[in-house]
C-alpha cells in the first residue's frame, strides 16, 4: 500500500467513525444489553422485551420533546439552559390548574404554554437586547423559573386532593384525558409529531435555513439581509415552547408535579442534543440527531437500572458519554461552532 | 547621548512567486524621526517585519552601530532594541488587563524568572514612570478594553519604552486617528526622539509627514526609490511622483456601455457615529462608480452606511427617485441594495454551507411558497445555472464553499446577489485576495452587471482597478469625499494626490 492510501484509508476511518459513530454505539449497546441482562429461569433477555422498549421509548419521549426545543437554540449557535426549569414550571402550572382551578384540559394546556413562553420573552431580552451570552443568561433564567416554580408551589409538591396553605382541600381533580396523554400510545405519537415537525421546519422551510445560517455565521446572515435578531428570539420562543410541552406530558405521565421533575431533563436534554450533532455526520443541531441522542441517553439509563447499577452512580456515566459524544463531534472539525 | 545608526544593506525577500522586496537598503539614525512611504504593495511593512524580527528568510546585512547582526526570530529584534506597533492595536494588547499589567507586559511574562508572585507595587510604579515620561495621561488602573484607540497606541508606544526600545516602528499610526489625537501622537513621538529612539513612521497621509518627520524614504515594487530630506520645498506632487515612477498601462480596457437616468441618489448622509461624514454621491443605471482612497480612508464604512449595516444619520437616500429609508440590512436588501463586502469570509459568505445554500440565502422568497416551504429542486437548478453562469470551479452544488479558493468565494457572493436581482451593487475590494484570472473574471461580471442598467459602487485602493473599469470616480479621505473625477480625465498620479490629503 502506498503512503497516499494509506493516508485515504486513515481518512475514510475517521469520516466512518464521525458518520457512524453514534449508531455503532447505539447498537453496541443494545446488544451488550440485551446479553448482560439475560435472565437463566426464563432464558431470554429481560432487557429486550416489548414491555421494556415501551418503557424506553416512554421515558424517553419527555427528553426527546425537551430537547428539540433546545435543537432549535443550537441551532441559532445559542444554548438554552432554561429548558428544565421550564418544564418544570409548566409541570406545575398545569396540575394546578386542574387541581386548584379545576380548568378545562384544553385551556389548561394552551395557557400553560402561553405563560412559559415568558421565560422565552426574558431570554430574549438578554441575549437579543443586552448581548449577554446565551448560555449565562439562559442560566440566571434557569435560577429564577427554579425560584418561581418553588414559589407558585409554596415549595412543595402539587398532588389531588393535597391540602393547600389555607387548610382547605383542593377541589379539583386530573382528568383522565390528560393522564392518557402520559401513556402510550399517546405521549409516543406526541414525540413523533414534534420531532416530524422540527425535521420539516428546519430542513424544509425558509425559517429554518435562516436560523442555521445565523448559527453559521450572524455577520454573513445579517449582510445577506436575514433579520439575525428575529431568528435568534424565534429560536428561544421555540425553545421554552417545546420545553413546556415536555413539562405537561411530564405532568400527564405522573400525575403529580413533584419538586424538581422538570429540572432533572435538563442534563439528559443537552445530551441528546449534543449527540444529535454527530449523528450521520450532520455536523449541526438536527432533529433526528436529537432523536437518536434522546434514544442513546434513554437506553443507557434503562440498562444500567436493569444491570443494578446504583443510582447515585448513573452521572458518572452519563457524563462520560456526553464527553466522548461530544470529543466524537468537535475532535471532527465539522462542526458549526468550530470557527 | 551618543548617536547609533541602524543600518539595512541589500536586503531581499521571496515569497511564493513574489519578490517582495529587491536589494533595498535603508539606514535610522536614534533620535530622529524617518517616514517610510509608498502605493499599496510597495513593501513598507515586508521590509519593517524583517526588522522586527518577523520575516526571517531576507537576504542582506543588518548593523546597528556599525555591528553587523542577525534578527532571524522577534526576540532577537527585542533584544537590539527594536519595536513595532502594527495598525491593529487590539491583536497586541489583552483588553482585560489593566494598562499598567499591558505596559508591563513583556516584564511579566518574560521576566519573572523562577518569582511566582507578582510584584503589584513595582509594576504600577514602573507603568506610571513609563506613561510619566511620555507625558500620557492614562489611568493605570483602567481596564485596557475601555480605553480609546488612540490610547490604546499610546499603552503600546509605551509597552516598547518601557522595553527601552532604541528604534521604534510606526505602521500607519494615525489612519485610525482623529485630529487631535493625531497630533497628541506627533508631541509623544517628538518626546521619544529626544530621548534618542529612533523612530520609523509609515503613513499614507503624506501633508501630515512633513510636521514630524525630518528624512523620508520612498519605495515602489520592493525596491527602494530614494531617501530624502524631507523639507517644505519637497512638494507633494514630487512625492507621488517617486511613488509611481513612470505610469504603466493597465491590460484591462473596460467596454462602454449606456448610463442611463439617476438609480440611486445620496444626499447629506452620514454615519451615526461620525466614521463618514456629508456624502453626496449618484449612481446611474449602468454606470460603475468608483470610491477611491487609501487604506483607512472610511470606504468600507461608506459602503456599510449605504448598505446600512451602520446606521445612518441624518440625509436621504432616493432609489429611481423614491426616498428610501432603511433601518438595517434586511431592508436595504429588500429595496434592491447588495454588498460583496470586503472581509468576505467573515462577512460575505456561509463558510462552512454548501455554494447552493449561499446562493439562495438572500432569494429564499423565489423558493417559498406561502407556507415558507423551501423547493430544493428550483434551488438546486438556479445554483447549477449560475455556477455554470459565473464560472464557478466547484465539483457540485454541495460543496462546502470553505472549500473553494478565494476567487470563487468571491464569484460565490456575487452569484448570491445576482440570483436575488438587486438594483445597486457595492463592492468593497471585491479583488483582494484573488488571482490575476479571477481579478479579470470579476471585471467582466461588474461589466456585465453595468450592461443590464444596473448600478455599480466599486470601492478599492487598488488605483489602476478603479481608473480601468470605472466611469465616474469618488475620492474619499478622512471619512469624506473630497473630489469627483471622471475617469476617463484622471490619471493616478492625481487620484494619489487626493487621497493623500492634497486640496
Amino acid at each position: 500500500m502506498s503512503g497516499a492510501e494509506k493516508v485515504k484509508k486513515k481518512l475514510n476511518v475517521g469520516d466512518f467513525v464521525t458518520k457512524w459513530g453514534t449508531i455503532a454505539t447505539m447498537l453496541i449497546m443494545f446488544i451488550l444489553f440485551t446479553f448482560g441482562n439475560w435472565s437463566r429461569d426464563t432464558g431470554a433477555s429481560m432487557f429486550l422485551t416489548q414491555s421494556n422498549m415501551i418503557t424506553i421509548l416512554r421515558a424517553v419521549s419527555i427528553t426527546t420533546i425537551i430537547a428539540i426545543g433546545l435543537t432549535f437554540a443550537l441551532a441559532v449557535n445559542g444554548m438554552d439552559l432554561s429548558i428544565g426549569a421550564t418544564a418544570q414550571f409548566a409541570n406545575v402550572f398545569v396540575m394546578t390548574c386542574f387541581v386548584w382551578h379545576n380548568i378545562n384540559i384544553g385551556v389548561s394546556i394552551i395557557l400553560t404554554v402561553l405563560i412559559c413562553l415568558s421565560v422565552a420573552v426574558i431570554n430574549s431580552i438578554l441575549i437579543v437586547k443586552f448581548r449577554i451570552p446565551d448560555m449565562v443568561a439562559a442560566l440566571s433564567v434557569m435560577f429564577m423559573y427554579q425560584g418561581v416554580s418553588m414559589t407558585y408551589s409554596k415549595g412543595g409538591a402539587i398532588t389531588e386532593r393535597m391540602t393547600r396553605a389555607d387548610g382547605t382541600q383542593a377541589p379539583g381533580l386530573v382528568p383522565e384525558a390528560f393522564r392518557a396523554l402520559g401513556k402510550e400510545p399517546w405521549l409516543i405519537i406526541i414525540m413523533i409529531c414534534v420531532v416530524l415537525f422540527a425535521y420539516f421546519f428546519l430542513n424544509y422551510t425558509k425559517h429554518g435555513r435562516y436560523m442555521y445560517a445565523v448559527g453559521g455565521n450572524p455577520e454573513a446572515a445579517q449582510l445577506s439581509g436575514i433579520p439575525v435578531a428575529k431568528y435568534k428570539i424565534l429560536a428561544y420562543f421555540l425553545s421554552a415552547t417545546f420545553a413546556s410541552i415536555g413539562g405537561i406530558c411530564l405532568a400527564a405521565r405522573v400525575g403529580t408535579a413533584q419538586i424538581s421533575a422538570g429540572d432533572a431533563y435538563l442534563m439528559p436534554s443537552v445530551c441528546a442534543a449534543y449527540i444529535g450533532f454527530s449523528v450521520l455526520g450532520a455536523g449541526k443541531a438536527n432533529a433526528f440527531g436529537t432523536f437518536a441522542g434522546a434514544v442513546l441517553v434513554g437506553m443507557l439509563e434503562n440498562g444500567l437500572i436493569m444491570m443494578s447499577v446504583p443510582y447515585y452512580a448513573m452521572n458518572i456515566i452519563k457524563g462520560a458519554v456526553l464527553a466522548i459524544a461530544l470529543a466524537m463531534t468537535y475532535a471532527s472539525g465539522k462542526t458549526k461552532n468550530v470557527n | 547621548m551618543t548617536e547609533v545608526k541602524l543600518e539595512m544593506k541589500d536586503i531581499s525577500i521571496e515569497f511564493p512567486g513574489v519578490k517582495a522586496l529587491d536589494g533595498v537598503d535603508f539606514g535610522l539614525k536614534s533620535g530622529t524621526i524617518h517616514a517610510l512611504v509608498g502605493a499599496n504593495g510597495a513593501g513598507k511593512s515586508t521590509l519593517m517585519k524583517v526588522l522586527a524580527g518577523v520575516n526571517t528568510h531576507y537576504t542582506g546585512q543588518i548593523y546597528v552601530g556599525g555591528e553587523p547582526v542577525e534578527i532571524r526570530c522577534p526576540k532577537d529584534a527585542k533584544n537590539l532594541g527594536i519595536e513595532i506597533v502594527f495598525q491593529e492595536v487590539d491583536t497586541a494588547l489583552i483588553p482585560y488587563l489593566s494598562v499598567a499589567e499591558n505596559v508591563m507586559f513583556n516584564t511579566l511574562v518574560n521576566k519573572m524568572g523562577r518569582k511566582q508572585i507578582v510584584h503589584w507595587k513595582e509594576i504600577r510604579q514602573a507603568a506610571e514612570t513609563v506613561l510619566k515620561k511620555l507625558n500620557v495621561d492614562v489611568d493605570i488602573n483602567k481596564q485596557v478594553s475601555s480605553l480609546t484607540l488612540a490610547q490604546k497606541q499610546m499603552v503600546l508606544i509605551a509597552r516598547c519604552v518601557a522595553e527601552k526600545c532604541r528604534f521604534l516602528i510606526l505602521d500607519e499610526p494615525t489612519a485610525p486617528l482623529s485630529n487631535s489625537e493625531t497630533l497628541e501622537l506627533f508631541r509623544v513621538v517628538r518626546e521619544l526622539a529626544k530621548e534618542n529612539v529612533g523612530v520609523v513612521f509609515i503613513s499614507h497621509r503624506l501633508s501630515e509627514l512633513y510636521e514630524i518627520c525630518e528624512n523620508i524614504t520612498i519605495m515602489r515594487d520592493g525596491k527602494l526609490v530614494t531617501e530624502l530630506p524631507l523639507s517644505r520645498e519637497l512638494e507633494v506632487n514630487t512625492l507621488v511622483e517617486y511613488m509611481l515612477g513612470r505610469s504603466y498601462e493597465d491590460n484591462y480596457i473596460k467596454k462602454k456601455c449606456e448610463i442611463g437616468g439617476p438609480l440611486l441618489e445620496i444626499e447629506n448622509l452620514s454615519e451615526k457615529e461620525g466614521k463618514v461624514k456629508d456624502i453626496n454621491m449618484t449612481v446611474c443605471k449602468g454606470e460603475i462608480i468608483g470610491v477611491a482612497g487609501l487604506v483607512g480612508a472610511g470606504k468600507t464604512e461608506l459602503c456599510k452606511t449605504l448598505f446600512s449595516a451602520y446606521q445612518q444619520s441624518g440625509g436621504t437616500m432616493k432609489l429611481n427617485g423614491k426616498v428610501i429609508k432603511a433601518k438595517g440590512p434586511t431592508q436595504a436588501v429588500k429595496h434592491g441594495l447588495a454588498l460583496v463586502p470586503e472581509e468576505r469570509r467573515r462577512e460575505g459568505v456561509l463558510i462552512t454551507d454548501p455554494v447552493v445554500s449561499n446562493i439562495s440565502v438572500a432569494a429564499m422568497e423565489k423558493y417559498t411558497n406561502r407556507l415558507s416551504v423551501v423547493n430544493k429542486k428550483r434551488e438546486k437548478e438556479d445554483a447549477r445555472n449560475m455556477i455554470r453562469g459565473l464560472g464557478i470551479k466547484t465539483p457540485s452544488e454541495n460543496q462546502v464553499v470553505a472549500l473553494l479558493s478565494g476567487g470563487n468565494q468571491q464569484k460565490v457572493v456575487v452569484g448570491k446577489w445576482l440570483n436575488k436581482d438587486s438594483e445597486v451593487y457595492i463592492f468593497d475590494e471585491p479583488t483582494k485576495g484573488i488571482d490575476v484570472g479571477a481579478k479579470q473574471d470579476m471585471y467582466e461580471l461588474i461589466e456585465g452587471l453595468a450592461a443590464k442598467g444596473k448600478g455599480v459602487i466599486y470601492a478599492t485602493c487598488e488605483f489602476q482597478e478603479i481608473l480601468s473599469i470605472c466611469d465616474r470616480i469618488y475620492v474619499m479621505y478622512d471619512g469624506e469625499i473630497i473630489k469627483e473625477l471622471n475617469a476617463a480625465d484622471t490619471n493616478e498620479k492625481e487620484l494619489l494626490y487626493y487621497s493623500t490629503g492634497g486640496k
